[in-house]
């Protein structure tokens, strides 16, 4: 397809939209509008397109699919993209929330739209490159350069302590990627190549490994974010516009789970074995404590971003529990609370916009005025939870069965977040939506109009579509965790194999 | 046939819920209940087909819900016996209290929402029964939490209403934790959850001692042990019973339905269902036996003084919940299941004519402020007085056959065991107990002097005002629990009358089950029959003689309920007609025991102490202390600090964020000379 392929197309369109937008004045009321068409037309556009790639996508196997090579600029450094069952979803997960963020910002953005679009198209560019990418350099590259345009989101169109949430989210984000700047260089030292597909099959020294994993780690730790260090992600989220919200939740938080999944496991398995308690521990504090967390908060939006540290915990515990139903239930984690949270901050946003509160106290017993809001809440709510039939459920199922043949205590403490995340979810909805309308800042509320609910229809659907129907995710990345694990379990026979011979 | 029962009250609810405010109330009502009516009518077939006839067993798989390398499950409808009998069970009352609740809620604004509850409820109560293995077991387990969640809180306005709608959940969760660990057990021991699967390796892992959470288990002891605390959870049993009174806040054909009937008997249905599983450890139906017998005990002595009608039968309701799971325990798993289906006909119908009774009252619920009431409303009169005969077990009617049964097993099991004992011991005595409140509530209610008509001058503008002016403070767990409508009503004098036919036709149908469904069906599914009835249903183990030792015990063990049952009435006779004011001296006399009782034995203050404020204490704490003051204090606002503080020198060269790209720049720097250092190395 015109001399470059379709992961490039689908990663490099949104950068066509932002020059297309660069083009238009954006002083006039007019021109404000044309920057939004043009930004969700881009959206759409890259979003079917990724649905042509799916249509495309063979489920199941372990290889890398749509592959394209080129050489950089005559460096030694290559240009390669590629996908795999794991990495996949998480493209047509990004092409997807895309157009619901610029949905969302429609009316709530009114001054510098045109930067703000800019933003996120070149973000949207910068996170698909990130689950592409099948070079080390060009990686690094995707997963740091997204950092800027959120930077700049959350410190310009922010809530009032912008300026604060966002360089605490720079400061953790860039210490950990530092890290594993130097890892990636170390590695390129070894090994002379920053091809993802060879390193994936390079055997590294078991003690350089453990460096490695922490430098990898410290990054991915960061972006997941795991305890103890998540702080940045309840004020950044907090500040954050509702789109910048629902890319944090929905995307950028997956990209730590995608790194361990495309680096730590796959490339120090002895390393990854030898650091699984220490996950283990850190994922079992993160869903207990900031579950309990999540129980005392008075902002919602906080109070969603603490439930998304708890989700995450989950995640880094099936990921390091390695066996098929936990990677698998991790990865489907990942995809579902991309939707729920997502849609969870879309939710905040829908009354955001009209009251400019997010406090709980604010609100209480707006289904009298807002009863379809109240549903869709509802459902999302239950998706938070785990309750079966919606997607949230399959992940935390699965994730936890895996776990549990790994490690009994760990499930065991990690299944106890069922009950707190119960608590804390229907706490605050019986305090946002229930009770008596007695605030007379709530008696004039309107329910959705026609855009929120185009924006939150499609997300109840899919909800619950894969809460009964999860096949398409987990066929899709059924092959390539098959091979993760086969890799993983036969590097730490190798390794076992070799300690016995040098005793 | 089988999606048609299944999925008809689905449709009712996708109706209603989504176009219940276009199409209107009343369509919203008929649809629903008519589903309904369809979907039970075919259940009946069903069970007559499967129940009595060639009964072949079936389970056909409509989809793939999730594989995920050996774990694989599907969306199954799996029909034999034992789910036959839940379908009836559950389809009859379900469409019996449709059609109440179109006379009892009429004066609702929500109905739609209420109908689409309802059936959504009862689709995934079907779910629940039909299903083929863990999952989609687990699948229905929590629909019926989130129903009940719904229904519980649907005066939403009421914050004890919404209080205790997440009790219910949450504490339902609580065993639910306890349940999706035991089917993470179960998979890692049979490497399937499908029941076909699970129930074929059973007998291999008898007595197989794993090592799991630190220390050897028997395997299938603890499986059983953890599968029966989501059971625990879900019938309210000891322990966790404490959502049940509270979920009364819902409305009273709710109570009914899901609170007495069907959801709480779930957990009963779960272990009969498992019963392959339960009968490989001796140590777990122990267990289950103590746990059942200590609620059936605890339940009826709380319920000697509750006030509050519902409350009266909510705890009736836990306490026979204990009956049940004594008869699984002592092995008698169709004893169970035989007490659960004559107790869904008499207590659906004493909770629909309690309900009855407070539309006559116009939704009040304190007994004291009853009484004389037979005389006004005759007819709900004598459908409570056929429950209460059931429930206490007066013969020939429907609580004869299956609780005497209960008590018998537990007996003659307690030849060999000391559990059963027990549970013989606490059994009879509940029964005498449950005789007594049974009768208590009828004298209080339908007796004595009418102590609403001074109550109802002196107070209605009162209470009306004070209840429509009061929602924010919690309801004391005393005070009249007032319903939404309450407030309109009680302006003008009451006069308590008779309910319209909707709810009085249920109210006739569920009272011919009380009398004569064990009377009936006693022989298929406890006496000879008993074989052909079951089949593979239910699985008895080699050495369960339980269900012929039943036969073989003495006279006077047997008879020994039936002379609590007289003798409870009697005193209740004594204390309510003959004398009422001995019950306030002896309460006065006792007071420390009353008050004991009347507070529920102190669960909900101890766990209040327990775990409530401890989960909000340790989340201020971890808050406050430990994101706050310590990792935010070492982390990132230290570090700021110190970049601002470098910050403000390099600002002096210009204004503006300048640090902000001075910081970017020097990360940069540090990168490049990284690379090269790196480089040179090389």
């Amino acid at each position: 397809m015109f001399g470059f392929g379709i992961l490039s197309g689908l990663t490099f369109l949104p950068l066509v939209g932002a020059l297309l937008i660069l083009l238009v004045p954006g002083e006039t009321e007019a021109g404000k509008n044309n920057i939004r068409w043009i930004a969700l037309w881009t959206t759409l556009v890259v979003f079917a397109l990724s649905l042509y790639a799916w249509s495309q996508f063979v489920p199941g196997v372990a290889d890398f699919q749509f592959v394209e090579q080129k050489n950089w600029f005559g460096s030694g450094l290559t240009y390669k993209m590629g996908v795999d069952g794991v990495a996949f979803p998480f493209v047509v997960l990004t092409a997807f929330l895309m157009p619901f963020c610029i949905a969302a910002s429609w009316s709530s953005i009114q001054n510098r739209v045109k930067e703000y679009m800019i933003a996120f198209l070149v973000l949207e560019t910068l996170m698909i490159g990130v689950f592409c990418a099948l070079d080390l350099v060009l990686f690094y590259l995707f997963f740091e350069g997204g950092l800027i345009p959120m930077f700049i989101i959350i410190g310009v169109w922010g809530g009032k302590r912008r300026i604060y949430a966002s360089f605490k989210f720079f400061l953790y984000t860039l210490a950990g990627s530092l890290l594993m700047l130097i890892a990636i260089l170390a590695m390129y030292a070894q090994t002379h190549t920053t091809d993802i597909t060879v390193l994936l099959h390079t055997k590294f020294d078991p003690n350089l490994q453990k460096y490695l994993w922490l430098a990898f780690f410290a990054s991915f730790a960061v972006k997941m974010p795991m305890w103890p260090v998540h702080t940045w992600l309840p004020d950044a989220h907090v500040e954050a516009p509702t789109a910048g919200s629902v890319i944090l939740a929905g995307i950028l938080l997956k990209m730590g789970g995608y790194g361990f999944i495309r680096f730590s496991l796959p490339m120090f398995p002895d390393a990854s074995h030898y650091f699984a308690p220490l996950v283990f521990a850190l994922s079992i504090i993160a869903i207990v404590y900031t579950s309990l967390v999540a129980l005392v908060q008075e902002d919602i939006k906080k109070l969603i971003a603490y439930s998304s540290v708890a989700h995450m915990g989950f995640v880094t515990m099936g990921l390091f529990a390695m066996n098929q139903q936990a990677v698998q239930g991790a990865v489907f984690q990942m995809v579902s609370h991309g939707l729920v949270s997502g849609a969870l901050f879309l939710c905040v946003g829908v009354v955001y916009d009209r009251l400019h509160t997010r406090e709980i106290a604010a609100y209480g017993g707006i289904v009298e005025r807002m009863p379809i809001y109240a549903v869709a809440f509802m459902i999302f709510t239950m998706a938070n939870v785990g309750l079966p039939g919606t997607s949230g459920f399959i992940g935390e199922f699965l994730s936890l069965i895996g776990t549990f043949q790994a490690n009994s205590w760990v499930a065991f403490f990690a299944t106890t977040g069922v009950i707190l995340s119960a608590a804390y979810a229907l706490y605050l909805y019986w305090r946002v939506i229930f009770g008596k309308l007695e605030k007379p800042s709530l008696a004039g509320l309107k329910d959705l109009n026609p855009r929120e609910m185009a924006v939150l229809a499609p997300l109840v659907l899919l909800t619950l579509y894969y809460g009964v129907h999860p096949g398409p995710i987990l066929d899709a990345c059924s092959g390539s965790v098959a091979e993760l694990i086969k890799g993983y379990e036969s590097a730490l026979a190798l390794t076992k194999t070799a300690a016995l011979t040098l005793h | 046939m089988y999606s048609a029962i299944v999925f008809l009250p689905l449709l009712g609810f996708l109706i209603a819920g989504l176009f219940g405010r276009r199409i209107g109330d009343r369509p919203s009502e008929i649809v629903t209940t008519a589903l309904l009516f369809v979907s039970c009518f075919l259940s009946w077939v069903t069970f007559i087909r499967v129940g009595f006839n060639d009964g072949h067993f079936s389970a056909p798989v409509l989809a793939n819900w999730m594989t995920s390398g050996a774990l694989h499950v599907d969306w199954a409808l799996r029909v034999d016996t034992l789910t036959a009998v839940m379908l009836v069970v559950v389809t009859t009352v379900s469409s019996l209290v449709h059609l109440y609740s179109i006379g009892y809620m009429h004066e609702d604004p929500a109905r739609p929402r209420f109908f689409a509850y309802l059936s959504l409820f009862t689709f995934a109560m079907l779910m629940l029964v039909t299903a083929d293995n863990l999952a989609q077991m687990f699948f229905g387990w929590e629909g019926v939490g989130l129903a009940s969640y719904l229904l519980i809180g649907f005066w939403y306005e009421k914050p004890s209403a919404n209080a205790a709608a997440i009790k219910a959940f949450v504490v339902n969760r609580v065993g639910d934790f306890g349940f999706a660990l035991g089917i993470f057990l179960v998979f890692v021991l049979t490497k399937s959850i499908s029941f076909d699967a699970v129930f074929a390796a059973a007998p291999g892992l008898a007595g197989k001692s794993m090592h799991i959470f630190g220390a050897d288990w028997d395997a299938m002891t603890l499986t059983c042990l953890l599968l029966f605390m989501g059971a625990m959870g879900k019938s309210a049993q000891f322990l966790l019973h404490t959502w049940l009174p509270d979920a009364m806040e819902g409305p009273t054909p709710v109570s009914a339905l899901i609170h007495a009937a069907t959801m709480v008997t779930a957990g009963v249905f779960m272990v009969a269902r498992l019963s392959p599983l339960f009968e490989q450890s001796e140590t777990a139906l122990t267990v289950v036996t103590i746990i059942g017998a200590t609620t059936a005990f605890f339940a009826a002595t709380v319920g000697l003084v509750q006030n509050d009608i519902k409350r009266v039968i909510a705890y009736s309701t836990c306490s026979q919940l204990g009956y049940m799971f004594v008869g699984l325990g002592v092995g008698g798993y169709s004893l169970g299941i035989f007490h659960l289906f004559t107790h869904a006909f008499f207590k659906a119908l004493l909770f629909l004519g309690a309900g009855s009774v407070i539309h006559a009252m116009h939704h009040e619920q304190d007994m004291r402020n009853m009484g004389g009431l037979a005389k006004k409303i005759p007819i709900t009169f004598a459908c409570m007085t056929f429950g209460t005969l059931a429930l206490t077990g007066f013969p020939l009617t429907a609580g004869f056959f299956s609780k005497d049964a209960i008590i018998e097993a537990a007996y003659a099991a307690g030849l060999h065991s000391q559990a059963a004992t027990y549970a013989y011991v606490l059994t009879v005595v509940a029964a005498g107990l449950t005789s007594f409140y049974s009768w208590r509530l009828v004298f209080m209610t339908f007796f004595g002097k009418p102590r609403w008509a001074e109550v109802n001058h002196a107070d209605s503008h009162a209470v009306a005002a004070a209840h429509a002016h009061n929602h924010d403070a919690p309801s004391e767990e005393e005070s009249t629990q007032e319903e939404d409508a309450h407030g309109h009503h009680g302006h003008h004098a009451l006069d308590p009358h008779e309910s319209p036919n909707t709810m009085m036709v249920p109210l006739y149908v569920l009272s011919v089950g009380a009398i004569f469904a064990g009377l009936v069906f006693k022989d298929a599914f406890i006496g000879e029959g008993m074989a052909e009835f079951w089949r593979t249903s239910l699985f008895f183990g080699a050495n369960n003689h339980i269900m012929h030792e039943m036969e073989e015990i003495p006279k006077l063990a047997g008879l020994l309920p039936s002379l609590l049952m007289v003798g409870g009435f009697v005193v209740a006779f004594y204390f309510y007609i003959v004398s009422p004011e001995t019950p306030v001296r002896l309460a006065a006399r006792f007071n420390p025991l009353y008050k004991f009782l009347l507070n529920k034995w102190y669960f909900d203050e101890l766990y209040d102490f327990l775990f409530v404020r401890p989960a909000f204490w340790l989340g201020r704490l971890f808050w406050k202390g430990g994101d706050g003051a310590i990792i935010d204090r070492l982390g990132p606002d230290g570090i700021a600090a110190r970049v601002l503080d470098g910050a403000s020198w390099m600002a002096r060269l210009q204004t503006g964020y300048i640090y902000n790209y001075a910081f970017a720049m020097l990360i940069g720097l540090a990168a490049i000379i990284t690379w090269y250092l790196v480089g040179g190395v090389r």
